[in-house]
């Protein structure tokens, strides 16, 4: 029985979605998962300790690669965690109990819609969309942006690749845009 | 009009939100500190033609909130603070 349910994604569908647009490639990513970790008040010498070789804490406006766990900086004090869904679907409760009660964790996977993005240069794309100087941040840059009025966090992993996260309600607002400024450029 | 983001450099005004008067942070005790003073913090404003402490909300950034000092006759920005570094400077947040 069980093995006949299957989650929906973001977008409503069984099956994540990718979309090929000229020389765009949009790939939603249904694979990983997702928490929030905020150092608590105080306790910045307990957090860094738990966190040394689990989880990395890129500087503001970074993000680091690690494995199983990567992550970016969203705040002063805050990471947004990211590891695979095939083996850390709990992933709060993971990172809780490395942290105990130096981090407020919070689940994040199922509030956000990731579409990775890929092209020769993002740029003329990602130029329409955001304020984010794109060509411009070194590779590694993550901040939260606005795309038509949606908040979101861009993440630079080169110069022709980028992940986006939007909120997971504004999925298809999200993909629409996307597509329609990705048509406009080519 | 760009605000100088003490951890992210600068970054567009409109990624930020206004929320006013600086003097918000210190509300007085309502049940200690008697009407009059809880009037004064609810209604009375400064309106300063010069330097101005105002507190802006990074919406759309890293969701801080700062304290930013701003010339209300040129819009310069003189300073850019963390509302929580003036309010542990204060004493707060203990």
């Amino acid at each position: 029985m069980a093995d006949t349910l299957h989650a929906l994604t973001p977008l409503g569908r069984p099956d994540p979605v990718s979309r090929d647009i000229g020389p765009y490639r949009i790939v939603e990513r249904f694979d990983v998962a997702l928490a929030s970790v905020a150092c608590r008040r105080g306790r910045h010498k307990d957090f860094a300790k738990a966190a040394k070789g689990m989880v990395p804490l890129p500087d503001p406006a970074h993000s680091a690669q690690g494995a199983p766990y990567s992550s970016f900086w969203v705040a002063p004090d805050m990471w947004f965690v990211e590891a695979p869904f095939a083996t850390h679907e709990d992933i709060a409760s993971e990172l809780k109990q490395l942290f105990g009660d130096s981090a407020s964790v919070t689940e994040q996977t199922d509030g956000w819609v990731r579409f990775d993005l890929q092209a020769h240069d993002l740029a003329p794309l990602l130029e329409r969309l955001c304020n984010v100087d794109f060509p411009q941040v070194a590779d590694g840059f993550a901040s939260r942006t606005l795309i038509e009025h949606i908040g979101c966090y861009l993440i630079r992993r080169g110069p022709g690749e980028g992940t986006l996260y939007g909120p997971r309600s504004s999925a298809k607002s999200l993909l629409h845009v996307l597509e329609t400024a990705a048509a406009s450029v080519i | 009009m760009i605000i100088n983001h003490p951890i992210l450099g600068p970054r567009d005004a409109q990624e930020f939100v206004y929320l006013g008067d600086a003097s918000l942070m210190n509300r007085p005790d309502g049940m200690s500190d008697g009407i009059e003073a809880f009037h004064d913090y609810l209604y009375n404003r400064d309106n300063p033609a010069g330097a101005h402490r105002e507190l802006w909300y990074h919406e759309q950034g890293d969701r801080s909130w700062l304290v930013v000092t701003r010339n209300t006759v040129t819009h310069e920005i003189l300073k850019v603070e963390l509302a929580r570094d003036v309010a542990s400077k204060a004493g707060r947040g203990k």
